[in-house]
């Protein structure tokens, strides 16, 4: 199907939208899977505002920033999710304030 | 009329984000943030961009979040975790970055109202998305790839120690028959 007519604008508010909540969840969660996950919303709405602007200038460029971005998602959350791994087991909570010093 | 689509997918993002991120329970927040994605899926298929929309839906819904469940299921976090998400919810604690991150919201906003762009409603195919990976772009392809091994080996590198860390501890604690006669 074509795509719509919608203006770019919008679309770029939603995922001002998006990556403001992110943000929001990042500075306020302490659990280090929420932090993660905040990581994943902020990394996504970088895609849709990239796909959005490829499909304004009808080019195939966005979505080729956007299959980057996935693999920086996809590198960063298995490398983040091992981490959380060695917090769960070094200090025996997910949460983030006891994980402040750098020596453990 | 068709833009009331791209509304409702919008809200349907932004709602399921807000959940994911306010949950205690981390499986509960997984699943929102799961629809949020397969929203943004839809908002990908309606600008004209299916190739992105499936790839959104394989790798984030799919791998990503998988990953998410797998290691969720690994630490077994229990009522107690959830309580102390809890706990950690009160106002105090949220409202100072929900208010910065607003700001900053509020001024990207009023930014994208005043400038006047182009509309979206073309339609670009997996076809033009690979002339373009393997032609200009082959060296970010090359470079996400080499990205892709360093996550890779760094991953493996993690979790290898805490496997070996675990088996570390388990012969502390049960000592094995020689160190046994050494210490009797």
């Amino acid at each position: 199907m074509e795509g719509l007519i919608i203006p770019l604008n919008h679309v770029l508010i939603v995922a001002a939208l998006l990556f403001a909540t992110g943000l929001a969840g990042l500075m306020f969660r302490r659990n280090v899977i929420f932090i993660l996950m905040s990581l994943e919303v902020m990394l996504n709405s970088a895609g849709l505002a990239f796909v959005a602007a490829g499909a304004a200038w009808a080019q195939a460029d966005g979505q080729v920033i956007f299959m980057l971005i996935l693999a920086v998602a996809a590198a960063e959350v298995s490398v983040g999710l091992g981490l959380v791994l060695q917090v769960q087991k070094r200090f025996k909570t997910l949460d983030m304030d006891h994980a402040q010093k750098l020596n453990g | 009329m068709e833009l009331i689509l791209f509304y409702i997918a919008a809200a349907v993002a932004l709602f399921a984000t807000v959940f994911a991120l306010t949950r205690s329970n981390a499986a509960h927040a997984l699943i929102y943030l799961i629809v949020s994605l397969l929203a943004v899926a839809v908002i990908f298929f309606l600008l004209g961009a299916p190739f992105a929309a499936a790839l959104e839906i394989l790798v984030y819904a799919g791998a990503i979040m998988v990953l998410f469940v797998f290691v969720i299921m690994m630490l077994n976090l229990g009522e107690e975790g959830q309580e102390r998400e809890r706990q950690r919810m009160h106002p105090a604690v949220w409202v100072v970055p929900a208010l910065l991150s607003t700001i900053l919201l509020v001024e990207m906003v009023v930014l994208l109202t005043k400038f006047d762009g182009p509309q979206t409603g073309a339609l670009i195919t997996a076809k033009q998305v690979g002339m373009s990976l393997y032609g200009p772009y082959v060296l970010a392809v090359e470079i996400a790839s080499m990205l892709l091994l360093a996550g890779l080996v760094g991953a493996y590198h993690v979790g290898r120690r805490f496997r070996s860390n675990d088996s570390d501890e388990q012969s502390i604690a049960k000592p094995t028959p020689e160190s046994r006669e050494v210490n009797n």
